[in-house]
């Protein structure tokens, strides 16, 4: 019996010291799965009738077809990647901006009356709205009357901010140095909506305005942004007087190339003292 | 109309119908965000008590917004048959609750109430009702419509191929569409959202979409969901649209919003019922979802639940060949996790079948909104148990063009295998004759799209 024991407790010792060395090649394992997943060929149908043919749908489409089944239900496999796309999205709108990104732009951070993550998806009036602490924030440390004002916000997705900033808004910038344009003091807006910009637009009274923020998650992308703009927005601006770059992204529009589009649009936008539907581009 | 209560020892006195009918919701994050919800549980019964007790002719005689004012009210009123009404306008809403819940009536009883019900006699009572109570009253319904083919009987779970692509591309489209058919799913329509809203995209879509189906001789309907001014464009340059679709919203200010008007509605049913490629009768495909009107701002203080019943109002009057409530997709600040947006898929899809609309459900969710596919597949069964027309059909339940996640090609087949449904009669022969289907169980080749090409 003893002997049995202290036998059991080495197999239980050579086996936790199995497990975890096979644990961490796992984990190793999954890093370098992630790629090499993409590179593969999803063929999962068993025996097609045409395997050519069906190389052919699936390069037609990002569409999740040709995945086969296990009776009427999705494999294993599709259905976690699903899962994993989702997880990601999830996380975009629930994420922090960095504080290490909004240091490297020196940018300093304000707060809509949004109050947490659960409030702002209920109230997006809320997040329309700068705190008074915010404002006073803004009038301390902002060049009033600015030709071009710049602000950053998380919106639906910190996570588009983290991914396409340091390409976006360097190349904005040296955009608008391009045309000879002006720009005020940007800033960071946690908790913002697109409409904030007319709140700020009241306090600081720009000419043209852009907003670049994390848009609604999708399961393609977690990671993108829109840059609204607005001539001089105010209190009252309409959805239809904003001008609108979406879909920036590393798989859409590319964040270099859309940060110099911006000062063209904005550019724009000065000439004829317009925006919106009223823009001619 | 008497509009005051007690409840636990607290007197309630509500102002006027419009905030009784707004607080006897269900809690739901719009109905917060416009103002009008009540304000905790026991001002919820509150309201709840006093709108039982209210009479069908109180709600008639007192319309939230009035006919003169707006003409989604008059289409509801001249929609309503008077000898019909006369005879339960003396009903309590418990009384007519109770009526749609009793074992000797079934869908004959309830088709002729129907015509006597305005839209918000409708979501008085839903408002009464648990979920339980909206399937099963649903379910008694039978809503019969012919496009092309027929769908809506007993017993059939019909799905639409949602087929849609992130620019448009022909191939992509009909790649997706292949798998969908593999699947046995496209018998409720062939329907894509275009990226482009132009003449010429939904041209071309409408062309390919027709040529799948005259090539393999699959009886079914197409449709583009583009705006309706530009599908009439494309149908007036021959394109080939079995069907006409459009969004609808309860108010004539949220349909403004949208760009459509009841006048250009009927212009745009005369010219499907001229120039549209189908039999007919049944030639519309309208969607709708709580939350429009609110997000317009053309709300009128009026809550979500009896503007979403005020579309199916108006839907009624071009008697659609199929109406869907786009239920999750709208966000959270109207309904604001899996717990509303299940609650608001059973009250809608009850509601259109009150009204003898044939109502099938987009369950879906964004990413923003608490709620992930397990949710999808809770509230998929619970309709499938309440007799819904038929469902959307997604690759994987990913939609790559809108970016939510709805219903799967396979989460169909599965609700048909579970719970003894069939795709319609006439799709089911073309899916024997495919190879595809066997005695209601789809055979192994099933899911290989590579047999269409």
């Amino acid at each position: 019996m003893k002997e049995e024991l202290v036998l059991d407790t080495l197999v239980d010792k050579v086996m936790a010291e199995l497990e975890r060395k096979l644990g961490r090649e796992k984990t190793e394992d999954v890093a370098e799965g992630e790629d090499s997943e993409q590179e593969e060929e999803r063929i999962a149908v068993p025996q097609p009738k045409w395997r050519e043919g069906l190389r052919e749908l699936l390069a037609s489409t990002p569409a999740r077809i040709g995945v086969w089944r296990a009776g009427t239900r999705p494999l294993t496999k599709e259905v976690l990647r699903f899962r994993r796309d989702h997880a990601a999205a999830v996380d975009a709108v629930y994420g922090e901006v960095s504080q290490s990104i909004l240091d490297e732009f020196q940018l300093f951070a304000v707060e809509t009356c949004f109050q947490n993550t659960e409030n702002y998806l209920k109230r997006p009036d809320m997040g329309r709205i700068i705190t008074d602490e915010g404002v006073s924030v803004i009038k301390q440390k902002c060049k009033q009357r600015p030709q071009v004002q710049i602000v950053v916000s998380d919106g639906l997705s910190a996570n588009a901010i983290d991914a396409n900033l340091r390409d976006v808004f360097p190349a904005l910038l040296d955009s608008l140095r391009a045309y000879g344009l002006q720009w005020g003091t940007p800033f960071f807006v946690r908790g913002g909506r697109v409409a904030c910009m007319d709140h700020i637009g009241e306090i600081l009274q720009p000419d043209v305005f852009v907003l670049l923020i994390g848009e609604r998650p999708g399961l393609v992308s977690a990671q993108s942004m829109s840059a609204y703009m607005c001539y001089r927005p105010r209190k009252g601006t309409v959805e239809s007087q904003r001008t609108v770059i979406s879909n920036i992204h590393k798989g859409g529009t590319p964040p270099i190339e859309a940060g110099a589009h911006i000062g063209t649009v904005l550019k724009k936008m000065l000439e004829q003292k317009a925006s919106g539907v009223q823009l001619a581009i | 109309m008497r509009l005051k209560t007690h409840v636990l020892g607290v007197t309630y006195q509500f102002r006027d119908l419009k905030e009784v009918m707004a607080k006897a919701n269900e809690e739901k994050s719009g109905d917060q965000l416009a103002g009008i919800a009540a304000a905790d549980m026991r001002e919820r019964v509150a309201a709840k008590q006093v709108l039982a007790d209210l009479t069908l002719a109180d709600i008639r005689n007192n319309p939230l917004l009035p006919p003169e004012e707006d003409e989604v009210s008059r289409v509801i009123e001249a929609g309503i048959n008077e000898k019909i009404y006369s005879q339960i306008k003396n009903w309590t809403v418990a009384e007519l609750r109770e009526y749609i819940l009793r074992s000797d009536v079934g869908a004959a009883e309830l088709k002729r109430i129907s015509r006597g019900l305005s839209s918000e006699m409708v979501a008085a009572v839903a408002k009464l009702m648990s979920n339980l109570d909206l399937i099963q009253a649903a379910a008694k319904a039978e809503v019969i419509t012919h496009c092309n083919i027929t769908i809506g009987q007993k017993g059939v779970l019909a799905g639409r191929a949602q087929p849609n692509h992130p620019t448009d591309s022909i191939p992509g489209i009909i790649a997706s569409l292949y798998e969908a058919l593999s699947y046995g799913i496209g018998d409720a329509v062939i329907g894509v959202n275009p990226v482009i809203d132009t003449t010429d995209s939904v041209k071309n879509i409408l062309q390919a979409t027709k040529e799948v189906m005259d090539k393999w001789q699959i009886p079914t309907q197409n449709c583009v969901l583009a705006h309706v001014t530009t599908q009439m464009r494309a149908i007036r340059q021959g394109a080939p649209a079995d069907m006409i679709f459009q969004s609808l919203a309860g108010t004539q200010q949220g349909n403004t919003a949208f760009g459509i008007s009841v006048e250009l509605l009927d212009e745009a049913d005369e010219l499907i019922r001229r120039e549209g490629t189908s039999t007919g009768p049944n030639c519309w495909y309208f969607e709708t979802g709580q939350g429009s009107e609110l997000s317009s701002d053309a709300h009128f203080g009026i809550d979500q639940v009896t503007l979403e019943s005020r579309c199916y109002g108006l839907a009624k009057r071009y008697r659609p060949f199929i109406v869907n409530t786009v239920v999750g997709f709208i966000g959270p600040e109207y309904l604001y996790d899996s717990k509303q947006v299940i609650r608001a898929g059973l009250e809608d899809h009850f509601m259109g079948k009150l009204q003898g609309l044939p109502m099938g459900v987009d369950v879906c969710y964004t990413n923003h909104i608490k709620a992930d596919q397990n949710d999808m597949d809770n509230l998929a069964v619970l309709l499938a148990a309440a007799g819904v027309h038929y469902l959307i059909g997604v690759p994987m339940a990913d939609d790559c063009m809108l970016n939510y996640q709805s219903t799967s090609y396979h989460d169909i087949a599965t609700l048909r295998e579970l719970q003894g449904l069939r795709p319609a009669p006439a799709f089911e022969q073309w899916l024997e004759k495919m190879g595809l289907m066997e005695r209601g169980k789809l055979t192994p080749i099933a899911g290989d799209p590579t047999i269409f090409m």
